[in-house]
């Protein structure tokens, strides 16, 4: 059995190369204020705002102009972390969800979600997705922040075959393996982010215990 | 796709795709940084081991596919997913269109498969009226063009930013920059809207596990996830290959996957499925979702002995990615629909004959497939077991006749070219290569100059070469093979020499005749066996401690075609793997089994370089022991980037397709010239023959020798020094 301590070291390494962002939380308090610092700062409707600054057709246009200002989607909290957020959120001007994600489709700002798992050897998040709304949280967000508790890695795949297998068990199941941002190299083999799915991925490794249930 | 109806007319655009120069510098540049990605996604880890798994869990799940259907329907049904299976591409397209017109579909999105591609579902879809989307970025280039793919992974790895560009710009109706950065976003927010309108989603899949009824997608832009989340129907279709047992298997598959597509160590995104998901879109909050697995001819594939491992298959594209051939010309010339090594097999199965058969003629046989396949696929073996099909249906070629007749008959083969050798004499002028072509040989042949044959055969000088060797070390029989016995006898000359001088006996078998591959490689497998049965009692005679030839394709047919070429006769199969164990390359023989510590040229050290022969490096998996000698020889050892790509020799394939053979020749010599050696050493007289021949052609400072000639001229000159000092 690997030193937990490796792990985690393996786990930033692996996932810093398909430039992820891995960042060490104290609790709930200081992921919700990473999390809202992140979309506060970032810069809406330009550089990541996916593809408004380009030229696009009519219909794309129509597309960018519908985005609200800044939006912060969270759809795993429960009531009362979801009213601390809020708060974080609200002192900042950020909207935040809980639901209702497929009126958002042009886009969201940042998406809040817990991952169960994480596989040192490949830098990967392993979520289990079956609320659409989570799903959704994890791909139309230009930036994906998941909160990954220490306690959840292991060094292979293979190492979670048992807890995939009772995953898939409780039907109907959609998980993923999440690793860096979406990706492509279509266009003359250059490295792009952000194709589809988020631009950014960032990792928030959580010391608790509890993250599915956060006390705070 | 293929659509050239004759040899001639596939030539034709294979020159055409030669001409591509944006093509041939982007699959240049994927060439170069794939081997280096991919050594990176390797390191620490055993590739053999790794395929070793995919091999035993793919054959253990082809031999039950049909109790793996069943298991995977009786779960997935459980759980509300509809499953079927379609025997024929137009079957499967039928279903896909009903169960859109049920559910009322109008437009539909897409994330990449190439099964799809293989039943040409799009162009049936849309003739329906229904509006398809590609939403994997290059899928929907190529799409946007009514282009196939040209690259399994990389499906529009031939067009340019510009063409891009170009083309984002009709569909948008606004001028768009060649920046690439930028025609991504602009690809992401025109694909957008496309997911939020669909009413169904299409997938592939990587994985159908049955034990648990999931099925397992993998991509890097995460396009599958919102195809299989946003609208309220999804559709999967799969080859019913991709059946395992269970999340285990897949795993296994993963951990190679990826690292061998493009050198990544896992894709962006893993989807597992299992059941019907929440989805907002439909009316129940319940996906609807269909998986149907394909037949095509898949199942008869699985039952078919001689191709069964062909369905091994986890589509990772990388025998296309180290293929030669594919680098000169491309995914559209070098394949129908599915592409490289794996698609020249697979169109013969989901195509039929007419696609198929110009294709399989363009392998050169030199083993890279092989040995980077993830599922162990002997790639080159099986495409050429498809070009004896192909003929056997067909007919033969009369020259494929002829020349199989002729070898099958020793004294009547070497008796012509003997007569050859008088006869070209006013093509040669005495040089020692053709300086004309004579009329039997085509102009296009001239890209290098072809060796003349030789005044007298190494056969006609061994009574007078044979040395005397006082208490030998060993013992060995030589093999010439063709080419050194008639066209570069000089070669085996200095072999013997350097034997001799290492106290190693040589005898020299006169029964001996070509090795066969030539006519195996044109189908003519009868003539192979003969002259297959002819070698293994002529070499095994003497019970030499080994046999060793100077030609590694002669060497490598021997250890991998002999055993399986004489099976049915178990006295000749016996010797034949007597044979196979006892063949040495010349290399291995000086190197590893011979004391070479007294050996070194006393001259100022010569810059060297090395070309790898194909059937020495992957062949016989004989990658140092040429290269230590040279090293050995105290020569001064410039390693060649491209040292293990294969020279474009290929046998019968130089005169088949002499615009790829030039072409791979011109790369193979700009790297030879880069490393600023002044000699050129080689194992194989095959690949001398063009190397040298190109190198003449260019007129370039570099003289291309066989590793015997480098290390005879060392070994000459120390003898002659010897004798000539005072003491």
């Amino acid at each position: 059995m690997q030193d937990k301590q490796d792990l985690t070291k393996l786990f930033e390494k692996q996932a810093r190369k398909v430039s992820a962002v891995v960042e060490r939380v104290a609790d709930f308090q200081e992921a919700f204020v990473y999390t809202a610092d992140l979309c506060s700062d970032k810069q809406a409707c330009e550089l990541l705002a996916p593809g408004c600054e380009a030229a696009l057709s009519e219909k794309g246009q129509n597309l960018c102009s519908h985005k609200p200002p800044k939006i912060i989607a969270a759809p795993g909290l429960d009531g009362q972390a979801a009213d601390k957020l809020n708060r974080i959120c609200r002192q900042k001007g950020i909207k935040l969800l809980t639901k209702g994600l497929r009126g958002y489709l042009a886009g969201i700002d940042a998406g809040f979600t817990f991952a169960d798992y994480g596989i040192a050897e490949t830098g990967t998040l392993v979520m289990n997705a079956g609320s659409e709304e989570i799903r959704l949280a994890t791909m139309i967000s230009e930036i994906h922040v998941a909160v990954l508790p220490v306690t959840g890695l292991v060094a292979t795949a293979a190492d979670l075959e048992d807890e995939l297998e009772s995953m898939f068990g409780k039907t109907p199941n959609y998980t993923a393996f999440i690793t860096g941002a979406s990706r492509s190299g279509d266009i003359e083999q250059v490295l792009a982010l952000g194709v589809h799915g988020p631009l950014e991925l960032h990792i928030l490794l959580m010391e608790s215990n509890s993250c599915k249930t956060p006390v705070i | 796709m293929q659509n050239a109806r004759n040899l001639k007319a596939y030539r034709k655009q294979i020159e055409e795709a030669l001409e591509d120069k944006f093509q041939r510098k982007a699959l240049d540049k994927f060439a170069l940084s794939y081997r280096a990605s991919r050594d990176e996604a390797f390191s620490g880890l055993d590739f053999d081991c790794l395929v070793a798994d995919i091999v035993r869990l793919k054959d253990n799940a082809l031999a039950q596919l049909d109790v793996l259907y069943t298991r995977f329907k009786q779960n997935a049904e459980k759980m509300g997913v509809h499953v079927h299976l379609a025997r024929t591409a137009s079957q499967a397209n039928r279903m896909i269109a009903k169960i859109a017109k049920d559910n009322d579909v109008k437009r539909i999105v897409k994330s990449k498969s190439m099964t799809t591609e293989e039943t040409l579902l799009n162009p049936y879809l849309e003739s329906r009226g229904m509006q398809v989307t590609e939403t994997d970025l290059g899928e929907w280039i190529i799409q946007l063009r009514a282009e196939g793919p040209s690259h399994m992974v990389i499906p529009a790895i031939h067009l340019s930013r510009f063409q891009v560009a170009d083309l984002f710009t009709k569909v948008t109706g606004k001028k768009q920059d060649a920046q690439i950065q930028r025609l991504v976003k602009v690809a992401r927010r025109q694909l957008r809207s496309k997911f939020a309108e669909a009413d169904m989603g299409i997938t592939g899949a990587n994985f159908v596990l049955a034990d648990t009824g999931t099925i397992g997608i993998l991509t890097n832009e995460g396009n599958a996830r919102l195809v299989t989340t946003l609208p309220r129907v999804h559709v999967a279709l799969v080859g019913v290959e991709k059946l395992v047992p269970s999340l285990a298997d897949a795993l296994k598959i993963i951990k190679i996957l990826p690292r061998n597509t493009i050198g990544q160590h896992i894709c962006s995104y893993v989807t597992w499925i299992t059941g019907p998901n929440a989805c907002g879109a439909a009316a129940d909050n319940r996906k609807i979702m269909h998986v149907i697995l394909l037949d095509n001819g898949r199942l008869k594939l699985a039952r078919d002995p001689d191709f069964v491992q062909a369905l091994r298959c986890v589509r990772c594209g990388a025998c296309a990615n180290v293929c030669p051939v594919y680098r000169m010309v491309g995914g559209h010339t070098y394949g129908h629909i599915y592409i490289g090594a794996i698609g020249l097999i697979l169109t013969y199965f989901f195509h039929g004959r007419e696609k198929a058969r110009n294709l399989v003629q363009n392998c050169i046989n030199c083993g890279a497939c092989k040995e980077i396949c993830s599922a162990g696929i002997d790639l080159p073996q099986l495409i050429k077991a498809v070009h004896v099909r192909v003929m056997d249906k067909q007919g033969h070629p009369i020259q494929n006749v002829l020349l199989g007749k002729l070898l099958s008959n020793r004294k009547l083969f070497h008796g012509l070219l003997k007569a050859a050798a008088k006869a070209q004499k006013p093509f040669t002028g005495g040089a020692p290569y053709l300086r004309h072509l004579p009329m039997i040989v085509s102009k296009e042949h001239n890209f290098r100059r072809l060796p003349a044959i030789a005044p007298k055969a190494f056969r006609d000088m061994w009574h007078q070469l044979k040395p005397q060797v006082k208490k030998p070390v060993l013992r060995i029989s030589l093999f010439s093979g063709c080419a050194q016995d008639f066209i570069y006898p000089e070669q085996l000359t200095a072999a013997v020499g350097v034997l001799a001088s290492r106290r190693v006996a040589v005898d020299f078998p006169m029964e001996q005749s070509c090795c066969g591959l030539p006519v195996e490689m044109m189908g003519q497998i009868e003539a192979a066996r003969h002259v297959a049965a002819r070698n293994v009692l002529a070499m095994t005679k003497n019970m030499p401690d080994h046999i060793v030839s100077l030609c590694a394709s002669c060497v490598s047919h021997f250890t991998h075609a002999y055993p399986r070429l004489l099976a049915d006769n178990s006295e000749l199969a016996k010797k034949a793997h007597m044979l196979a164990e006892k063949v040495i390359p010349f290399s291995v023989l000086i190197n590893d089994m011979l004391s070479m510590d007294d050996f070194k040229s006393s001259d100022a050290p010569m810059p060297v370089t090395f070309h790898a022969p194909c059937h020495l490096c992957r062949g016989l998996n004989v990658k140092n022991a040429p290269k230590k000698l040279i090293v050995k020889a105290g020569l001064d050892f410039r390693p060649a980037q491209e040292e293990q790509t294969c020279c474009g020799f290929g046998g019968t394939y130089s005169s088949k397709f002499p615009a790829i053979s030039a072409q791979i020749l011109d790369k193979k010599l700009d790297d030879a010239v880069r490393t600023s050696a002044r000699q050129l050493v080689t194992e194989c007289p095959g690949c001398i023959l063009q190397l040298r021949g190109g190198a003449i052609q260019r007129g370039i400072d570099l003289r291309v020798i066989h590793l015997s000639e480098m290390l005879w001229e060392i070994e000459h000159k120390r003898q002659t020094q010897f004798h000539n000092s005072p003491d």
